[in-house]
């Protein structure tokens, strides 16, 4: 083994560490439930807190049918996962709520998750919002809202 | 063989083309459906949302009807492969524009594409002593990368989608091209393209700049007396997401004006898009092509069909 490579490796691994460590500090954790007061019209429209109580419903119901999102929420504790998605969306939309849940990274990192099942995920929840007539436009400020926290659930490319 | 049978045989060529890449892709994935616990590695797939391709302009890029966008063609999320094939005809009051052509999107990375458009020329051909019904074909490859952001997902951040992209353009009739001033019957544009979903206004936005040397996107061939250099163009959509099927816009898109003999005009188009399910687009526009060879006001209808692998 000569003294430049072990030199070189040095500097790389030095390298890797840093970069490690500054994405690291990069990836502190999104705020879940980013509270807009500006969209309470919204919250109005989607019926209130009952409202998103029974859009949660309707979207587990989705979310199990599709055969893509299915092993993610067959065997998890469904009861809970509606109780805080309805939280989240209740705050983001500037309701009378607080989201009791975890931070997006967290409840994501142990599941495997590539971007077709986050947009799988979507279309599920734009069916079931589509079955509670709530209006297009209004989906679509929801959705502004969640698109990014893509950044935090796809676990994988 | 004839015109009319070689456009066929391009046309099938590309489908045949574009749903064997598909095709290859998808009897990968045959194997994983029994792990389907986890993620698909690279297969074909359609698993970006609705319209989020766009659908295929004019030169065969996924964009409007009359300009690229950035986004990715198909609707192949980073892991999937997407592909589709369209016709488009625009039917003008002395002209008729058929285009067929196929595109591949890879991982939402890079866009594939080829397109040929058959210009009819009906009796202006005959008038200018060329013959009735003379027709220009042109062939066209496309090849997009995106660079960065996601016009999509990435609600929180001011950043569109931005990509690069280029068309390879060849124009069968050098000797007519020459005859009416053209520099050149093959050339290349090069665009640079950004793509912004305002999903809380549930708008969509595109700005393309294109430095091009093409008379009539190409059809009248490259360059001319009153110019041969590249110069920049600017294109634009915006288009408004009614319901998840359904989005209405308008176009514009800015042209060089090379040839004496031949004043041309700005584009602009306003559209209606549907598209049922992944597997279909419709697009019906209102065009307005301004002046070509000396016919004003070549206005009409814009009808295009994708279908989706």
């Amino acid at each position: 083994m000569n003294r430049p490579t072990d030199i070189i490796r040095l500097l790389l691994l030095s390298l890797l560490v840093g970069v490690l460590s500054i994405s690291h500090g990069a990836m502190a954790d999104e705020d879940p439930a980013p509270a807009d007061p500006s969209l309470l019209p919204v919250f109005e429209q989607f019926g209130g807190k009952q409202g998103l109580d029974e859009l949660m419903e309707v979207f587990m119901i989705k979310l199990v049918e599709d055969s893509r999102t299915i092993e993610y929420f067959a065997e998890a504790d469904q009861k809970h996962v509606k109780a805080m998605l309805s939280e989240q969306f209740c705050v983001i939309l500037g309701g009378p709520c607080t989201y009791t849940g975890k931070s997006m990274r967290e409840a994501h990192e142990k599941l495997t998750i590539n971007q077709a099942t986050f947009n799988a995920l979507v279309e599920a929840l734009q069916l079931a919002m589509d079955e509670r007539n709530i209006p297009f436009r209004a989906q679509n400020k929801l959705l502004a809202k969640l698109a990014p926290m893509h950044r935090e659930i796809v676990t994988e490319p | 063989m004839n015109c009319t049978q070689e456009f066929g045989v391009r046309l099938l060529l590309a489908t045949a083309i574009a749903a064997t890449v598909s095709g290859f892709a998808m009897a990968e994935e045959a194997p994983t459906a029994a792990e389907s616990a986890l993620p698909e590695d690279t297969v074909a797939g359609s698993d970006r949302l609705l319209l989020t391709g766009g659908v295929s302009e004019v030169e065969g890029a996924a964009g409007g009807g009359l300009t690229p966008w950035a986004v990715i063609g198909g609707y192949g999320t980073d892991s999937q492969i997407g592909a589709n094939a369209f016709l488009t005809r625009l039917t003008l009051p002395d002209y008729h524009l058929d285009v067929a052509g196929a595109l591949v999107g890879f991982l939402d990375r890079v866009e594939l594409s080829y397109a040929q458009q058959r210009f009819d020329t009906e009796q202006v051909g005959a008038a200018l002593g060329l013959g009735q019904g003379y027709t220009f074909t042109q062939d066209i490859l496309g090849v997009k990368l995106r660079l960065v952001g996601d016009a999509v997902l990435d609600q929180d951040r001011w950043l569109p989608q931005i990509s690069v992209g280029a068309q390879f353009k060849k124009n069968d009739r050098a000797a007519v091209l020459q005859a009416i001033g053209a520099k050149d019957d093959q050339g290349v544009d090069f665009y640079l393209s950004a793509t912004k979903l305002y999903l809380s206004q549930s708008l969509l936005a595109n700005l393309t700049l294109r430095f091009t040397k093409a008379n009539q996107i190409g059809i009248l061939g490259f360059g001319g007396d009153l110019n041969d250099s590249y110069e920049p163009q600017l294109e634009g959509s915006i288009a408004w997401l009614v319901s998840r099927n359904v989005a209405i816009g308008a176009e514009y898109r800015m042209k060089p004006d090379n040839l004496s003999i031949a004043a041309e005009d700005d584009w602009f188009d306003a559209f209606v898009a549907w598209a049922p399910n992944k597997h279909l687009s419709l697009m019906l526009a209102y065009a307005n092509l301004g002046s070509i060879v000396n016919q004003d006001n070549q206005d009409g209808i814009y009808a295009s069909l994708q279908v989706g692998f």
